[in-house]
């Protein structure tokens, strides 16, 4: 049995935990509308990509002068996955949900025979895929430093990922973030960028407005150009939907502490109290016995 | 009056323009273009340099952009530029650290297709610093 002294210490130390995840939840509160304010900014910019990249992937019609970004090498031996978790933990299962989707995405391609890259944005899956697969991460990208993740950010890792292609480092890409649906759901997901998924072009090929055309310069330069533009584009849009989710998932993951926290307190006041009580209730005996016993 | 027409300039961080617009001068990968309403659509890869945004009020807005490319429609202008600042709020040492990655990138160039496409981006990139300077 606890001392009164040592509950009290408790107490007094859970109560400062309860203070501290209260104003991690604050916080993540005011950059989670940030984060959200930035993912929403960037939005029209990738919509506007989209429709561009299918206008103009319906005017070459696949010729056969589309870059090999597109149409991919024509193997799959070779994958890079890019995994992008958050660069703090202390929000709930944000980063091992994507760890952990990537995880069975390597274990399934190693099982097929294929050979498998890792670059891991950010620190805590790199942390968690490091136990399993040190030898395939290629590379660490840090965004500790960044305050606000700009477009630059992204297009540096989209470099080096264009760099590794023209090099013949890979055949397929697949990006792995998590989907901001809304505060209390993050869904992890996995998304092929190179060669871009072919689905998303021919569902487009209705609002294409019927207009013909003129390409300054020819369509298959501007295509050369836009591919690597697009690229750098998801990886930012990844990046910005990871940053809104893992504040919603740090907001829900501190709130639930917080409310722990305070249930922890009740409980251990209410031993406190009904343990000072009887503390009381001997005492008395004792003087009572004591003056009988005269 | 000119008639007007959407024109809507958008960086990958945010929409900056979207408004009624009398014209735009846009600095076109194959030279400057004036795009009025009624433009034939086209679609062009633009270069470092400055837009030049007449809103139907008359007021004229100046905005830098570097990269991107613009589609031109009858009915309206989208440009998507790879990273966009009003001329007001440009700020000198970045573009002279954009010009110092250029030499570099241009130096490093490994065939000489590579070294002229370089070279390019920074004439292009000192030509705006020039025209920039004295405003």
């Amino acid at each position: 049995m606890p001392s009164l002294k040592d509950l009290r210490n408790r107490i007094a130390s859970v109560k400062a935990t309860q203070k501290i995840t209260k104003a991690m939840q604050m916080v993540a509160a005011a950059k989670l509308r940030r984060a959200q304010e930035a993912a929403e900014a960037a939005r029209p910019y990738s919509e506007r990509m989209g429709a561009v990249l299918a206008n103009i992937t319906q005017a070459i019609g696949g010729g056969g002068d589309a870059p090999a970004l597109m149409t991919g090498t024509g193997r799959d031996d070779v994958h890079l996955l890019i995994v992008c978790t958050a660069e703090r933990g202390l929000c709930g299962g944000f980063n091992s949900q994507i760890a952990r989707l990537a995880r069975d995405h390597i274990r399934r391609l190693l099982a097929d025979g294929k050979q498998v890259k890792i670059i891991c944005v950010g620190k805590k899956g790199f942390d968690i895929l490091r136990r399993d697969y040190a030898s395939l991460i290629l590379e660490r990208v840090d965004l500790r430093e960044v305050k606000t993740l700009g477009f630059a950010n992204a297009d540096a890792i989209a470099r080096k990922v264009i760099h590794l292609f023209n090099e013949g480092g890979f055949d397929i890409c697949t990006l792995f973030y998590s989907q901001f649906k809304s505060v209390i759901s993050q869904i992890p997901t996995a998304q092929q960028i190179i060669p871009a998924a072919q689905a998303s072009a021919a569902s487009d090929t209705g609002n294409g407005g019927g207009a013909v055309y003129e390409y300054e310069p020819e369509p298959g330069e501007i295509l050369s150009d836009l591919i690597p533009r697009n690229i750098a584009v998801q990886i930012f849009r990844a990046l910005l939907e990871n940053a809104a989710g893992e504040m919603g998932a740090k907001m829900s993951a501190m709130d639930n502490a917080t409310r722990n926290a305070g249930d922890m307190i009740n409980r251990l006041s209410i031993t406190y109290n009904r343990q000072r009580q009887a503390q009381i209730t001997k005492e008395l005996i004792e003087i009572i016995s004591g003056a009988e016993a005269l | 009056m000119a008639e007007a027409f959407k024109f809507e300039l958008v960086s990958p961080e945010r929409l900056l323009v979207s408004e009624q617009v009398e014209s735009v001068v846009i600095p076109g990968a194959e030279g400057e273009m004036t795009v009025m309403a009624q433009h034939a659509p086209v679609m062009t890869t633009i270069k470092p340099g400055v837009v030049t945004v007449k809103a139907t009020g008359g007021k004229e807005d100046r905005y830098v952009v570097f990269g991107g490319f613009a589609d031109i429609l009858p009915s309206g202008c989208t440009l998507l530029a790879e990273s966009a600042v009003h001329v007001n709020d440009i700020d000198r040492a970045d573009l002279a650290r954009r010009i110092q990655d250029a030499k570099e990138d241009a130096a490093d160039a490994k065939d000489d297709v590579a070294r002229s496409r370089a070279e390019q981006f920074l004439s292009q990139l000192t030509t705006l610093e020039g025209a920039l300077i004295p405003a």
